[in-house]
């Protein structure tokens, strides 16, 4: 440590932090470059299976509540895109913190002179899952050729901004079930209920039935995270949609930091 | 080898398999919030299976390869069921097992290793069999499912699900050895679980399936650990394969033991734990 650098603005010094965790997470990750051949396999037999159901549902039918085969090959991707967001930057960062309470190993982000929640946040990275946002942004690029409509700027711009949306408040909803870990002891099974439940974001949320879909809204927001924006590619979105998204994003996030606070307080550290 | 001869013999394995069920039972009902989590997340998958394909069977008329929506409720709530009876030692403990070492304190006792896990993961279904109850009756008041039983179909689903269970615990764990010779296995559990989803009645009734998946499906172990199980009871099938389904299981029972046999063999010779 040398001299102390003056403090920046709030959320720059932010941004700045992420990016040097971000640099130090891949620069540890690139010395394991096997696994990037491991990862494109598995992304591989992923989008394989995801094909072959999507293949199979539509050798019995047309369409799926409205939804064509290339409007449906929509979702795949954004849903293979937003599983790649998750799994490089947000569920790696939970896993650690999980553990990290359970051990007590937590009292070394707690006494760092920084925003407790940013850094338990922004501290890992798995880079080689990133390989899942080109793939998945190829399979929409596919899809949206099948559809062979023009995508207006407007468009676009609401597909990015529900797309950040949608990854905001899966980050939030995840950092909700993470800090579970301040009560319950044994979480392993968290991550297995999180994918499980994200499985139901490769079908439109509009299919299930009303309380399932009320549920994947608000509850798991994966209505928010994929159906919005692929509803946003495939003309069916309005502004008052993304305009919900937003303010149930904001309140979201609100709560979590909420809850994280209430959480610290049962936090009590290895040696204490 | 004296002694394995000797405490393999039946009161004592019978005595093993109880005494490692009943820890089991004491030791999972302890971790009730867990198991019932993961429960939870576990119905997911069939749940988003069921309202695809009824969304399926609803735009085609009502039924979708011979599977009306109340009777794919049926399908996917056994499904529940099955699968619960279907979760076994994980490949993927292995490499756990290996690394520290907790195969030696396994190599030390007068049993094969197997019945330790085939008797711990029984005892742990009694826990998972009792949770299972509630979300059923829930699943079925949410998705009224089309369900008639006879005598016949009970007793054979019933014997079936030993059979499914023994088989999967036979396959993973052969699976699993795979450690033995190298730790790079990841990727071969992987296309082993996909083929297994798609061609096992997981993901959907081996009938939605196309033909040649079907035919696929018939030399492979898979669709006696979740198909046939679910079918003996949903589907109206005929006696003569109810009985021949059960045969099939044997044997594919059998085979499983025999690959155990002949894998673990050959594994437990290149294994040495740390400190060895």
């Amino acid at each position: 440590m040398a001299e102390p650098s003056p403090r920046r603005p709030e959320p720059l010094r932010s941004l700045s932090l992420a990016w040097t965790f971000l640099r130090i997470g891949a620069m540890t990750e690139l010395q394991y470059r096997v696994n990037f051949f491991i990862q494109i396999f598995q992304t591989i037999i992923m989008v394989g299976t995801a094909l072959a159901v999507l293949a199979l549902v539509f050798s019995h039918t047309e369409e799926l509540d409205g939804w064509s085969s290339p409007e449906l090959l929509a979702v795949v991707g954004i849903h293979v895109l937003m599983g790649g967001i998750i799994r490089t930057l947000i569920q790696p960062n939970m896993i650690r913190l999980i553990e990290e309470v359970r051990e007590g190993k937590l009292d070394y982000a707690l006494t760092k002179p920084e925003d407790a929640q940013l850094l338990v946040s922004v501290r890992d990275i798995r880079i080689w899952q990133f390989v899942d946002v080109p793939v998945g942004a190829t399979i929409l690029g596919i899809a949206l050729t099948q559809l062979d409509r023009q995508i207006g700027a407007g468009s676009a711009i609401a597909f990015g901004v529900a797309l950040l949306l949608g990854a905001t408040m899966i980050y939030c909803f995840w950092m909700i079930l993470t800090i579970g870990a301040f009560w319950i002891v044994r979480m392993e099974f968290i991550v297995e209920l999180f994918e499980g439940v994200y499985q139901a974001g490769r079908w439109p949320v509009t299919i299930y039935p009303g309380w399932l879909r009320a549920s994947l809204t608000f509850l798991v927001p994966i209505g928010f995270a994929i159906t919005v924006p692929a509803e946003a590619v495939t003309a069916r979105l309005n502004e008052v949609t993304l305009l919900g998204a937003a303010i149930f994003a904001v309140l979201l996030f609100g709560f979590t930091r909420v809850l994280w606070r209430v959480g610290l307080k049962r936090y009590s550290g290895a040696s204490a | 080898m004296n002694a394995v001869a000797r405490s393999t013999r039946l009161p004592a394995i019978v005595d093993f398999y109880i005494t490692v069920m009943r820890v089991a039972v004491q030791e999972q009902f302890q971790y009730r919030a867990a198991n019932y989590a993961y429960m939870i997340g576990m119905i997911a998958e069939p749940v988003i299976y069921l309202v695809v394909w009824s969304t399926v069977a609803n735009a085609q008329g009502g039924e979708v390869g011979g599977y009306s929506a109340a009777e794919l409720a049926a399908y996917y709530i056994v499904w529940t069921l099955v699968r619960n009876i279907n979760i076994v030692f994980t490949p993927n403990g292995w490499e756990w097992r290996i690394r520290e070492g907790d195969l030696s304190g396994m190599l030390l006792r007068p049993v094969h290793p197997i019945h330790y896990d085939l008797a711990y993961f029984a005892g742990w279904k009694v826990v998972v069999v009792v949770m299972w109850l509630p979300l059923a009756a829930v699943l079925a008041a949410v998705f009224r499912p089309d369900l008639t039983v006879t005598g016949v179909e009970v007793m054979v689903f019933s014997v079936s699900l030993l059979g499914a269970y023994l088989i999967r615990s036979m396959f993973l764990w052969v699976l699993g050895m795979i450690t033995f010779w190298t730790t790079r296995v990841t990727a071969l559990y992987e296309l082993y679980f996909t083929a297994e989803l798609l061609l096992s009645g997981r993901l959907v009734p081996l009938n939605l399936m196309p033909p040649w998946a079907q035919t696929l499906a018939d030399f492979l172990p898979y669709r006696w650990t979740f198909g046939f199980p679910i079918e003996a009871l949903v589907a109206d099938l005929p006696t003569s394969d109810l009985l021949s389904g059960l045969a099939m299981q044997a044997a594919w029972t059998v085979a499983g033991a025999a690959l155990v046999a002949v894998v673990w063999r050959a594994g437990i010779k290149r294994y040495s734990a740390v400190g060895n």
